[in-house]
């Protein structure tokens, strides 16, 4: 084994050749990536990929391989003293169902393929991890709990690393979420979030004549433009993000049904709530003023919180992203950051890869980053170990 | 009993029988075997990173049971071979191979000079066009021969199904192996319609059987390297292995009419060397099809010509790489 790093400084020293011998071992990195993103896995589908993880974990010889109750993989490499254990984690599931072409596209300097980034490659440096280690020579002194976690996004809504973190019976006392893209990205704080819907559903018994209305369309529109209207504070900022409207299914009849997705950010606690609360009233008012059915359905909710900018964890993975020439992107999370959060179990989540048109099927990966993004998860798991990123 | 039965219960694989990787490299150390594959290509760079990336991490890397990893190329013009190589495979023009022999565009060609090309004692040749390349597409044909002294030449085949619901699967090759070579078998070698697809581009094969066989060049040499190695070796030699579904390019029935036109010319030649057909006329080499536009028809024509190259062993570089004549005196 090699000697672990003396200091911060031994180790921020130390990460650019990590890099070398990350790349070094890309065969490994790039098959899993291809393998991986080759298995289709939409939320609450995820079982052939969490299969993947379980080969995976079995190959390298991990202690603990299982699944659970809602199917997320786990496979644990023993530390030499086992006193603290590391969480490193990546959410398994993509925004494509598995009706669509999954085959991965490999050129000389990028890779496509629909979910490469989001979150393929971040599920394929997780089982990359045990034989990254081994052929770099790296041996902890804490545990290191590998896990692919399922139903993450949309209306999974963190469900299976909340489960784990409601059941786990192992101490977990830092997490490390991996993301695909992008390089740079630090997250360390949770943003207030809630994602919701409107849905607007016109009885059958409707009486056309008496209120003007002519449809679901006229009706949501009334709903956004009366959303557009409540007023956001710019400090700290709050923010509505119209996603997607879908009603009608022709030119010229009316549809009588229509959903809005839609979701509101801010930094500020309670203030989620607040906006919430209106746009409750607004759909409230539609709704009497429409006779039609009008109803908001809350779908994801996140609180704000997580660690401050001046804890060591932050520092050291900022030092250690400009120490391989990345430039930091601090930024909070509404993804799994904000499960640990709630815990308060310090954690941050770090990006892998440049990544262009996520969420399209053109989606893909430009390979040289990629041996930055995993020095740097190397360089962060060392930091943990060697307690340089404690308060 | 019938024989066909036996060889089909005997030699017949799937890929998921040889899951033990560890077991099978143990094995082919304790025969030391050296491994090489071979992947002809012709303008695949969609395709050809992929099965590089991923033969390389998981059969030489995480498993080793390759030596090599070789691209034979027939003149790409796009960039096959850059991507090869900057993934780490090792690129050949085929044209620089054996240059006192000269050069044919084809891809038995490309075949054919990798057995002088590459060092190991089992060649395994895999398509560049394959889309959901896995490491089965190698050791699934090379385990049989691994394991089993006897079988030499091991061919791939694959699940096709189109729908079907229940019962019985129609177990099938492509077009051209359904319409023209089982119907040709059924007639003239029964034996070998138990040779799911006698065309798949897939297949592994001992040395000393690859450099006895003649290549064509073009469309002809998986059909006769069939019956070449049936008429020398006999049925025992043949293993199939099924590796489940292939995805790959659908070709245009026109293609596929070219592509029968080859291989009849390869079968009735070798037909004719076996002495099954006594006097044969002399073939037509000249494919003709039709191009109908509004009433007006167009007659294409397009020259399809089966050259052959000889054995691998009669070429005296070869030999001498080799040391085959060392061996023999």
């Amino acid at each position: 084994m090699a000697n672990p790093p003396k200091s911060i400084n031994d180790l921020l020293n130390g990460v650019t050749s990590l890099r070398d011998q990350v790349k070094e071992n890309r065969d490994i990195l790039l098959a899993n990536l291809v393998m991986m993103g080759e298995i289709p896995a939409p939320t609450f589908g995820e079982e052939a990929r969490i299969r993947f993880f379980l080969d995976r974990f079995t190959e390298a010889g991990l202690d603990r391989i299982s699944t659970d109750e809602v199917g997320n993989a786990f496979g644990f490499i023993r530390g030499t003293e086992g006193e603290k254990t590391i969480l490193v984690a990546a959410h398994t599931d993509t925004v494509f169902t598995t009706a669509i072409d999954h085959t991965v596209r490999v050129e000389s300097a990028r890779i496509f393929g629909p979910g490469v980034a989001d979150n393929s490659l971040g599920c394929a440096v997780v089982v990359s991890v045990p034989q990254i280690l081994e052929q770099l020579n790296i041996g902890l002194k804490h545990n290191v709990l590998l896990m692919g976690i399922t139903r993450s996004l949309g209306r999974g809504d963190l469900a299976g690393l909340r489960f784990f973190l409601k059941n786990h019976q192992v101490p977990i006392h830092y997490g490390l979420f991996v993301e695909g893209a992008q390089l740079g990205r630090l997250s360390y704080s949770s943003m207030g979030m809630l994602r919701g819907e409107i849905h607007c559903n016109i009885p059958d018994e409707y009486d056309w004549t008496l209120f003007e209305s002519s449809g679901a369309i006229n009706i949501l529109n009334e709903v956004i433009t009366k959303m557009m209207a409540i007023p956001l504070p710019t400090k700290p900022k709050a923010t509505i993000t119209f996603g997607s409207v879908h009603a009608g299914n022709s030119y010229n009849t009316v549809p009588t049904s229509g959903t809005l997705h839609f979701e509101i950010r801010s930094e500020q606690a309670g203030k989620v709530g607040v906006l919430k609360n209106r746009i409750e009233e607004i759909a409230d008012e539609v709704s009497s003023n429409t006779q039609a059915e009008v109803k908001l359905e809350v779908v994801a909710r996140r609180r704000p919180g997580g660690i401050d900018f001046s804890h060591p964890l932050t520092k050291t993975a900022k030092r250690i992203q400009e120490s391989l020439g990345v430039v930091p992107k601090i930024q909070p999370s509404v993804g799994e950051l904000s499960a640990l959060i709630d815990k308060q179990i310090p954690g941050i989540t770090i990006g892998i890869a440049h990544a262009s048109q996520l969420h399209s099927l053109k989606e893909n990966i430009t390979i040289e980053p990629i041996f930055s993004g995993v020095a740097q998860l190397v360089g962060i798991l060392q930091a943990m170990d060697g307690g340089f990123c404690d308060e | 009993m019938s024989k066909k039965k036996t060889w089909l219960e005997t030699n017949t694989f799937h890929y998921s029988e040889f899951w033990n990787l560890l077991h099978l490299i143990e094995e082919k150390e304790k025969q030391g075997l050296k491994i090489s594959l071979c992947i002809p290509t012709l303008n695949e760079e969609k395709t050809i990173g992929k099965e590089i990336i991923i033969f390389k991490s998981e059969l030489m890397k995480r498993y080793p049971l390759l030596d090599e990893i070789a691209v034979i190329d027939s003149g790409s013009t796009d960039k096959t071979l850059e991507i090869a190589a900057s993934f780490g495979a090792d690129t050949y023009l085929s044209a620089d191979i054996l240059p006192s022999e000269g050069f044919k565009p084809g891809k038995g060609e490309n075949l054919w000079k990798a057995i002088h090309q590459l060092n190991g004692d089992i060649i395994v040749y895999v398509d560049a066009d394959i889309k959901n390349i896995h490491p089965r597409f190698v050791y699934g044909l090379v385990a049989p021969l691994i394991y089993h002294k006897k079988i030499q030449y091991v061919k791939a085949f694959y699940d096709r199904p189109l729908a079907f619901s229940q019962g019985v699967r129609p177990s099938g090759g492509g077009r051209v192996t359904e319409i023209l070579i089982r119907p040709l078998f059924a007639t003239f070698y029964p034996d070998l319609t138990g040779i799911i697809q006698p065309l798949s581009g897939e297949y592994a094969v001992r040395r000393e059987v690859l450099q006895d066989l003649p290549f064509p060049i073009g469309y002809g040499v998986e059909t006769s390297h069939i019956l070449d190695v049936y008429h020398k070796w006999g049925m025992k030699a043949f293993g199939q292995t099924d590796l489940d579904q292939r995805v790959h390019r659908n070709q245009t029935t026109i293609a596929l009419g070219k592509m029968s036109f080859g291989i009849l010319q390869s079968f009735f030649n070798r037909m004719q060397k076996y002495g099954a057909i006594e006097k044969l006329p002399e073939l037509n080499q000249i494919y003709k099809h039709f191009q109908a536009q509004d009433q007006q028809y167009q007659l294409i024509e397009q020259e399809i010509k089966e050259e052959e190259r000889p054995p691998m062993s009669t070429i005296p570089e070869y030999r001498e790489k080799f040391g085959l004549d060392k061996k023999n005196s």
